[in-house]
């Protein structure tokens, strides 16, 4: 797969479509699996990775799915294609780090991703816009079912689906949603909805930035636990949640609309106006000004940006993403102002269709 | 003879450096003589810190002693796994596991691990197609297979044709089992 053509593509999940949207971003569903004649990652030599290699990719680019999917060898790879496909979600950091045969198969809508070799032999991922778990489900169990016609996975009637690490052992399932909650973290009442998370075993982390950080405010709610508990039943653990998280944001942003909505408009028509006019622009600058403006078109203060070009924008941002588009390598000042100049041209790409 | 507890009461020895009560006894074979040292936990610490004995018969050398001996136990109490070679202190350290084998060779010690994480050990859910059985069969495939190849090379024709055997056995029990399922 040609990786400079997935820079033209407009990923299936960042749609900005589907239930829930204006705080969901996407449902995601990923399954853990090894196969049982293999060692595991940790005591599997170089040669026998590249013998899993070899075997799945040749299963996967003919698995009869209905979309097909197309393989990347992660291994031949520069560091920056990595890095670009760990923006877009594609791979995990740990996969792009690593450093031995491994590759990654992916659809071209990029709505499923399928890594060998990182963690476990497998790593299925099922991605959707918005809050869509049947519909995810259903196709990440086809495609669980498909690959299985072909190979054996290690499996234990005990133990369930057996893991490099004991903690996805089971289902090996990993269920998670990626919200926008801007209005919850400016009343710092995020906390407050994380703990009443935690005491339910339901996970929460912010999705981009260090540790407790999380920049433009997006958040990932998953399940803690995958044994003991049938696949539904972990995706109804995480179903349950989300209306309540939902509401929690939901009650924040019209109690900021009501105390101050003067304020809230002129803040958030001054983040819009920062992002078209100017001239360079950090990655965490811009995270912070794109969640503003993405919580001004949810309140419909502004009108001018839609939800799937702002959604895309976070990705198309990144480090990586701007180095493709420039086919050469960027200094941070000269990304900064590539940054700025994308940004300008998106916004006003869309004012023009919207005219 | 003495009951329980004024046995426990007489038993109860001192640490041989300070007074305190021992907590660890070490027995020790030397020279065809049984010694036994008891030690406080924290003149044990002390002891394991220290540099190369000088003396045999000094407190320094016999303690080198009791470190070693420790060592062993330690080594002859971790559960090893014979497909993938790693043992269960390996697997704590590192937080991953070598192969799917180790879910059965250390199955004492992955039963409370999995409560710990999950506070439940029995899986529910979806299984494979295939039966589980099919899975365990391949591994002990690739065991056999390993060991047939060191017998070869070893030149041990008689165990490599007795695992031979094995190995074919295994294989077509695989073959029947895929056929089942189709």
């Amino acid at each position: 797969m040609d990786l400079d053509s997935l820079t033209q593509n407009v990923s299936e999940w960042l749609r900005g479509t589907g239930p829930e949207s204006d705080i969901v971003v996407s449902t995601r569903i990923r399954l853990a699996r090894n196969l049982a004649q293999f060692p595991f990652a940790s005591k599997a030599t170089d040669d026998i990775k590249a013998q899993i290699v070899g075997q799945m990719q040749s299963v996967l680019v003919d698995l009869p799915i209905s979309k097909p999917l197309s393989w990347i060898d992660v291994e031949a790879l520069s560091d920056v294609d990595r890095q670009f496909l760990v923006e877009r979600q594609l791979i995990s950091r740990e996969l792009a780090d690593s450093a031995w045969p491994r590759g990654v198969a992916i659809a071209k809508t990029e709505d499923v991703a399928i890594m060998v070799n990182e963690e476990d032999h497998l790593r299925l991922q099922v991605l959707r816009s918005g809050l869509a778990f049947d519909d995810c489900w259903e196709e990440m169990n086809a495609i669980d079912d498909a690959i299985e016609e072909r190979v054996t996975y290690a499996f234990d009637d005990t133990f369930g689906y057996l893991t490099a690490c004991p903690t996805n052992a089971g289902t090996g399932i990993r269920v998670s949603v990626m919200m926008h909650l801007p209005a919850l973290v400016q009343t710092r009442e995020v906390s407050k909805v994380f703990n009443a998370l935690q005491k339910i075993n339901v996970a929460v982390r912010g999705l981009y930035g260090e540790g407790s950080q999380a920049l433009g405010d997006f958040y990932q709610i998953s399940n803690q636990f995958t044994l003991g508990m049938s696949e539904t039943q972990i995706i109804d653990k995480v179903r349950e949640v989300i209306p309540m998280i939902l509401k929690y944001e939901r009650k924040a942003r019209a109690e900021m609309l009501d105390a101050k909505r003067a304020d809230l408009h002129d803040y958030i028509s001054r983040c819009y106006g920062t992002l078209c006019s100017a001239r360079k622009l950090s990655s965490e600058e811009t995270m912070q000004l794109l969640s503003s403006v993405r919580l001004g078109v949810n309140m419909e203060l502004i009108d001018n940006v839609s939800l799937q070009t702002l959604n895309q924008l976070f990705i198309q941002i990144q480090r990586a993403h701007l180095q493709k588009l420039k086919h050469i390598e960027l200094s941070k000042t000269e990304r900064d102002a590539t940054r700025a100049a994308l940004i300008r041209q998106r916004l006003t790409d869309e004012r023009k269709d919207s005219e | 003879m003495r009951n329980g507890s004024e046995r426990g009461i007489l038993r109860m020895k001192k640490c041989r450096r300070c007074s305190k009560p021992a907590t660890l006894h070490i027995t020790e074979i030397r020279k065809g003589e049984v010694v036994e040292i008891h030690l406080c936990e924290v003149c044990a610490k002390d002891y394991l810190s220290q540099s190369e004995p000088t003396d045999a018969s000094s407190p320094d050398f016999e303690f080198e002693k009791f470190e070693e001996a420790a060592d062993q136990l330690e080594a002859i109490d971790d559960p090893v796994c014979e497909n993938c070679g790693i043992t269960f202190r390996e697997f704590r350290k590192n937080g991953r596991l070598g192969c799917a084998h180790d879910y059965e060779a250390f199955r004492n010690d992955m039963i409370p691990l999995l409560e710990n994480i999950h506070g439940e050990t029995q899986h529910i859910g979806k299984s494979p197609r295939r039966s589980a059985g099919t899975s365990t069969t391949q591994n002990q495939l690739v065991r056999l297979k390993g060991q047939l190849k060191s017998a070869i090379d070893d030149e041990r024709y008689e165990d490599a044709a007795k695992l031979r055997d094995e190995i074919i056995a295994l294989e077509a029990e695989l073959k029947g089992d895929t056929a089942k399922t189709e």
